[in-house]
């Protein structure tokens, strides 16, 4: 059966971690390789990194870290922030990511994400919507959040998946930060149109959240940031509640480090 | 020393297989040296040989065979002197007779099939099957052994290879039905999943490749 994917996110800002990061035991907090390992030892399902910067220093940067963090961890990589081409995203999978999430360009553009999918297939095609709730609808939101577009998001996450994206990366800006839980009726909604996997993102403030996601959200995977860099849940935490709440999860026992065991 | 030809052709993470074989070779002992290349003299003399691939079956394949003398020297090695060989992904789908992502592509014909889109009973599974997902094992094999009760291992895809002969599936996945996760037949095998991103159980599966003699 197939797994629920519990995916920890950093946001990388110039090579480093931002936002912070509270890792007990963990000397140099801001360095995204060694926050990556910390949470693949710790049986992560998926990382996600994304560039805040999307600057040209930043890209740089970034395809560092990739590299560094694909030469450590044998786990699935996702990376966004500032991708605008097929091109883009082949450069951030030959580093070693294995999914780019892709947000402005696409929404700008959509027909990008036909070539984007052609170049490097759409599994590795993953479509980030921010959206902000309108009365009983959702408005999709570009730059990082900063400018509205007018597009309503159901409609656009449809016209995403025919287009091209393998997975869709839901923040609710609403709920983003506010530990508040996730916006179920936003995930219930975007379920209903399309039939790729969906990341539930935005909103996440205990193990509880990130279970109802799943049971009520329908989403098959759950992304947090802060709880998990706090510590505030564990990943063990997470995979306990999901676990109770009856969805599948990788079973603890067969994580460990390359050299643990497997042997 | 034992030489590793990985296969490059444009397609696929290829630093991340590198460095998972890598890591494998490691845990073995012995010199291992890997090489990426599409050098056919290189592919012809090596000692095992990898082939990944990511994307699009039809992409994949012209990417290969746009490479001069690359399919010739891989049938060479695998073919004739009977070297170990391992596909991962598109790289495993291109064993088929033909991948039919996008219109019918012919691909290399070493293992009887082809690859359509997977269609699982449930429309409701989200497709590309996406994630970690346990590996039943259909046959005994060395390159499938050792792995723990019901491995789990991590599949991105939305095309399956459906072999003809049921005795070339060496692994199985359920998602819907049950679809072929993994291929084997004489020094050939191939993996829909990723070994070398599904942690401590593929690094233990590229481990038992790099020792495998078939």
């Amino acid at each position: 059966m197939l797994k629920t994917r519990i995916i920890p996110c950093l946001d990388v800002k110039n090579g480093r971690t931002v936002k912070g990061v509270n890792f007990v035991g963990l000397r140099d907090a801001g360095d995204p390789v060694a926050l990556a390992k910390a949470y693949d030892e710790q049986g992560a399902d998926e990382l996600c990194f994304l560039d805040i910067t999307a600057s040209v220093e930043g890209r740089g940067a970034m395809i560092d870290v990739i590299e560094r963090t694909a030469d450590q961890c044998f786990m699935p990589l996702t990376v966004g922030g500032g991708v605008r081409s097929a091109d883009d995203m082949v450069a951030m999978l030959g580093a070693g990511a294995d999914k780019v999430a892709i947000n402005t360009a696409a929404v700008d553009n959509p027909d990008i994400l036909r070539s984007c999918a052609r170049k490097v297939g759409r599994q590795a095609v993953v479509m980030a919507l921010d959206v902000k709730r309108r009365g009983d609808q959702w408005e999709v939101f570009t730059h990082g959040g900063r400018t509205p577009t007018g597009k309503d998001a159901i409609a656009f996450a449809r016209r995403a998946v025919e287009l091209g994206a393998g997975e869709i990366l839901l923040t609710s800006m609403d709920r983003d930060g506010t530990k508040e839980g996730f916006d179920i009726p936003l995930l219930r909604a975007v379920r209903d149109v399309v039939t790729v996997p969906i990341i539930a993102s935005g909103g996440a403030g205990n193990a509880r959240h990130l279970a109802e996601a799943v049971t009520e959200g329908l989403a098959d995977a759950v992304l947090a940031a802060s709880i998990f860099h706090f510590g505030e849940c564990t990943l063990a935490e997470a995979r306990a509640a999901l676990a109770e709440a009856g969805a599948s999860v990788r079973p603890f026992s067969a994580i460990g480090s390359a050299a643990g065991e497997a042997r | 020393m034992s030489q590793i030809a990985l296969i490059d052709y444009g397609s696929g993470n290829v630093r991340s297989m590198s460095r998972a074989l890598a890591a494998a070779a490691d845990s073995l002992g012995g010199t291992t040296l890997i090489t990426l290349t599409d050098d056919p003299d290189v592919i012809r003399k090596a000692d095992r040989i990898v082939l990944p691939g990511v994307g699009h079956f039809a992409d994949c394949a012209s990417g290969l065979r746009g490479r001069p003398g690359v399919v010739e020297a891989m049938s060479d090695a695998v073919r004739k002197r009977g070297a170990p060989f391992l596909g991962v992904c598109v790289g495993m789908q291109l064993l088929a007779d033909v991948g039919r992502e996008d219109g019918d592509t012919e691909g290399l014909g070493w293992i009887p099939g082809s690859v359509e889109p997977l269609a699982p009973d449930d429309p409701q599974l989200p497709i590309p099957h996406m994630g970690w997902n346990e590996l039943s094992i259909d046959h005994e094999h060395e390159v499938f052994s050792g792995l723990g009760a019901s491995p789990n291992v991590y599949f991105t895809h939305s095309y399956v290879f459906s072999p003809e002969s049921a005795a070339d599936v060496a692994a199985s996945f359920s998602y819907g039905g049950n679809f072929a996760a993994a291929v084997a037949r004489d020094n050939v095998v191939g993996t829909q999943f990723h070994p070398e991103k599904s942690q401590a159980v593929g690094i233990r599966l590229l481990a038992n490749f790099l020792s495998w003699s078939p």
